[in-house]
């Protein structure tokens, strides 16, 4: 069985907090991961260890048999959070698509750049938003922009950082509809970070529950156990549900 | 007005204005975007204790100013990176630092307070032909470091991102921080020390209000602070007033009218 990521005894320390501790999963390829955690549980950095962003303290992370720093970044798609925006910079949203293909901000697009990021930007039913300023985009329009960018370079591997945040129900259908259709057609592995865990249920072939400890990882009807959440939340209840938190959050 | 121009010192005066206008102005659009303004007003002023070492050691000041600013550039550049002190603090420091180192040995040379002075206020019809040359130098550089325009963009507009495509960001940053600082002490002798920052903000500022795009910014920019020379040049000649305070003063110009026009879109 071929495996997309690996991690193999990894932990990340920052200082005397630790981050992560003890991560050994590995994830097969071709899997839609939902990767779920209460806030602190280390979702972000372990997207971040993946993308060869962050070294490890210990232990050593593989995607597809090479070390994550290493991988060629051909192979990545990134979607991070909108959050993380700058908006002050002047860009419309063909030119973030398209450093999805030449890994730069383009001074100028070529006319082959063009037409790959506005044929992405159909493919998420965004190509009316080619030359809007990202400023001036909302939330959902800004993920569908972002979903261009990591599809216009056909990366074997999605990593997704709550790319719903933002999105109504049917921005949020929508989108998981295009997820599972890249996945299809490019045999894809997807890492998306949701704290919808009804989503990860529905969609998700995987489901990795964290708490800076890998509580459960496997399939959604045995990683989402009363006992997993529980051990990750505190609680069962799905938190749109819950007034209050009960219990240690500690896993 | 032509007679003028025939005068070897104003035509190093006109082409030094106009190579600084750009190059400052290109850079300035990185300054800008990264907020890093008080880094070009604190390397302006490190640049002072790089004039007063020069004129120390009897050597040509910009030569001596050039790479010592660079150096600081560096060291602020590093600080910022491997501490969790904030790149503000980081300038703070280090250009109180330069500043001091300046005004002592300048006391122990006071013959050369004078020259101090030139650049602090900036004379542009003071400058020589090796302040030229130290101009000519800094913006063939930047000329060929032109292609590492996209990736201090990329870099600009979200660093993660240039990471996980497996950019070297930290070098690009050392390196576009080191050109900020050999821009600046470019255009000590233009412009002065007291008003070198704003040769780098403020076309870019202007430049950002109209700007749709991060390319359209930077040549507007570029445009911007090659028109603010010139058109500075002529007023402080028509006017007989200094020539780095004028070319401020028509940039702030262009940077109000700026404002005005965007409210009015």
């Amino acid at each position: 069985m071929e495996f997309a990521v690996e991690f193999e005894d990894v932990s990340v320390r920052f200082g005397t907090y630790t981050a992560l501790e003890g991560i050994n999963l590995k994830v097969p390829a071709g899997a839609f991961v939902a990767i779920i955690g209460p806030n602190g549980a280390g979702k972000s950095t372990l997207l971040k260890l993946v993308l060869g962003l962050l070294r490890p303290s210990s232990g050593r992370v593989l995607v597809f048999g090479v070390p994550a720093p290493r991988a060629p970044a051909e192979w990545l798609g990134y979607v991070p959070q909108f959050k993380t925006l700058d908006r002050s910079f002047p860009a419309l949203a063909i030119e973030l698509v398209a450093t999805g293909i030449r890994r730069r901000w383009p001074f100028r697009l070529s006319p082959v750049e063009r037409e790959a990021s506005l044929e992405a930007l159909r493919r998420v039913r965004g190509e009316e938003l080619a030359y809007r300023r990202l400023a001036r985009l909302s939330g959902g329009e800004l993920q569908r922009v972002y979903l261009a960018r990591a599809f216009v370079r056909r990366p074997r591997l999605l990593l997704l950082d709550e790319p719903a945040t933002g999105m109504d129900v049917l921005g949020e259908a929508d989108m998981y509809r295009m997820l599972e259709r890249y996945q299809r057609e490019h045999d894809a592995t997807v890492l998306m970070i949701t704290h919808d865990w009804e989503a990860a249920r529905h969609h998700a072939t995987h489901v990795l529950v964290l708490n800076r400890r890998v509580i459960g990882f496997g399939p959604p009807e045995r990683a989402l156990s009363d006992e997993c959440l529980r051990r990750a939340f505190g609680h069962v209840g799905h938190p749109h549900e819950l007034s209050f938190s009960v219990g240690s959050r500690d896993a | 007005m032509l007679d003028l121009l025939s005068l070897p010192f104003m035509q190093r005066a006109l082409l030094a204005g106009l190579l600084v206008g750009a190059t400052a102005s290109y850079f300035g659009v990185f300054v800008v975007q990264r907020r890093m303004s008080f880094l070009g007003s604190g390397l302006a002023h490190a640049a002072l204790g790089g004039v007063a070492l020069g004129l120390f050691l009897d050597a040509e000041p910009l030569y001596v100013a050039l790479p010592f600013t660079v150096l600081i550039a560096l060291l602020i550049a590093w600080v910022r990176e491997r501490t969790e002190l904030g790149g503000d603090t980081a300038v703070g420091v280090f250009f109180s630092l330069s500043v001091a180192f300046g005004v002592v040995l300048l006391a122990l040379k006071s013959e050369y307070t004078a020259d101090a002075m030139a650049y602090l206020f900036g004379s542009i019809l003071a400058v020589t032909p090796a302040d030229l040359g130290a101009v000519a130098l800094v913006a063939a550089v930047t000329l060929l470091l032109f292609p590492f325009w996209e990736r201090w963009a990329y870099a600009t507009f979200d660093r993660d991102l240039a990471r996980a495509d497996r950019l070297p960001v930290l070098f690009d940053d050392y390196l576009l921080t080191a050109m900020v600082a050999a821009v600046v002490v470019s255009a000590v002798k233009v412009v002065g020390i007291l008003l070198v920052a704003a040769f780098l903000v403020i076309p870019a500022a202007t430049a950002r209000l109209f700007s749709r795009t991060f390319a359209q910014m930077t040549l507007l920019a570029v445009v911007l602070g090659v028109a603010g020379v010139i058109a500075g040049l002529i007023a402080s000649y028509l006017y007989d007033v200094p020539s780095g305070a004028t070319i401020i003063l028509v940039e702030s110009a262009f940077f109000l009218l700026g404002l005005l026009a965007v409210r009015k879109i």
